[in-house]
């Protein structure tokens, strides 16, 4: 079980920073009474972080993340599952990558 | 468990406007054991995925030159899989402190976007139990606890739930990487690489409440892209988040 001190300060360091943006949005808004307009962000705001993280993603895993993609979609639609569709477009990533 | 009755007003719906579900954040906010059950069960598909990439990183920070007890003493500490792996790009001996501190904040600066989210739920709750199991954020255990309260759930411990099966899964994944070291191949050849997205784009799905989504969610996505081929690390995630958000505050006042 070696640690050695530099790295513990360098691993202590960013887990106090991470931890200060995980408390912090909590924080904040607790201290600034939201306008209508802020209010209208933050409702906005899950669905587009989501789709900024989703969406280059997709596109970077070419035909077989666009194929994947619709797939995904198609079956949360239909079960509202997050566990079968993420199945789904597993399996259609691999089945178009074992193919081409 | 029955929600208060006469819970007092907070300022988040206070202004007359009809509250939408996301806004309800009455007394009627819970904090149970079976909340907390429920929120390791949603994280349990996750789990899977994160397992893969606590491995990936175990391995990684081995070949890097961190020791298995200090990589998993990382995961532990720090528990952010994308800003851990950008660490390891960075890392030197000895390790540069303040580099590793600054960029860790850059990556995960959007947690504040997402804290700021839970409010409507979190703020109703003594400290202890908002800023305890906040620890357990991350884009994993936000898109779920969100997606729960979009469901009509009013039980805050989700989070905790989810963020300890998904914790479960990252430090014991990488204790288990960093050891086995190199044993981990490529899991892209399986679609692995694809499991976070696809939970997420499914988390969207359900988010879905209609046609005023779509502007915010393409403006982000479309600044999200762009962004990646221009910026370094996860800025484009925190980019195309506050754009999407300034879209829909923007449309959603008038």
């Amino acid at each position: 079980m070696r640690v050695d001190g530099l790295i513990l300060a360098a691993i202590v360091g960013m887990a106090a920073v991470t931890y200060a943006t995980r408390a912090g949005g909590l924080w904040l808004i607790g201290r600034v009474r939201p306008s209508p307009r802020l209010e209208a962000g933050l409702r906005a705001a899950p669905g587009a972080v989501l789709a900024a993280i989703v969406v280059p993603t997709v596109l970077a895993a070419g035909v077989a993340g666009l194929a994947a993609m619709l797939a995904v979609v198609l079956t949360a639609v239909r079960t509202r599952s997050p566990l079968l569709a993420a199945a789904v477009g597993v399996a259609v990533v691999w089945a178009v990558r074992a193919r081409g | 468990m029955s929600p208060p009755t006469d819970a007092p007003p907070v300022p988040w719906v206070g202004d007359g406007r009809p509250a939408t579900t996301s806004e309800r954040s009455d007394g009627g906010v819970v904090f149970t054991t079976r909340g907390l059950l429920a929120g390791a069960r949603g994280g349990v598909p996750l789990a899977l995925s994160t397992a893969v990439g606590g491995a990936v990183f175990g391995a990684v920070a081995r070949r890097t030159g961190l020791s298995p007890a200090e990589a998993t003493l990382m995961s532990a500490l720090v528990n952010a899989g994308s800003a851990q792996l950008v660490a390891l790009e960075l890392w030197d001996e000895p390790p540069p402190v303040l580099a590793l501190a600054l960029t860790t904040l850059i990556v995960n600066l959007r947690h504040v976007l997402m804290g700021a989210t839970l409010r409507p739920w979190f703020a109703a709750l003594p400290p202890a139990k908002a800023y305890g199991p906040l620890f357990w954020l991350s884009d994993e255990t936000w898109a779920l606890t969100v997606a729960e309260r979009e469901r009509g759930q009013r039980d805050a411990a989700f989070l905790l739930g989810s963020g300890l099966a998904l914790y479960a899964a990252w430090v014991g994944s990488t204790a288990v990487g960093a050891v086995a070291g190199a044993a981990i191949r490529d899991p892209a050849a399986w679609g692995l690489d694809f499991a976070f997205p696809a939970v997420f784009a499914s988390l969207l799905v359900v988010l879905y409440r209609g046609r005023g989504d779509v502007p915010p969610w393409a403006v982000a996505a479309a600044v999200a892209v762009a962004a990646e081929r221009l910026l370094p690390g996860a800025w484009y995630i925190l980019l195309g988040g506050v754009v999407g958000a300034v879209v829909g505050g923007v449309r959603g006042a008038r």
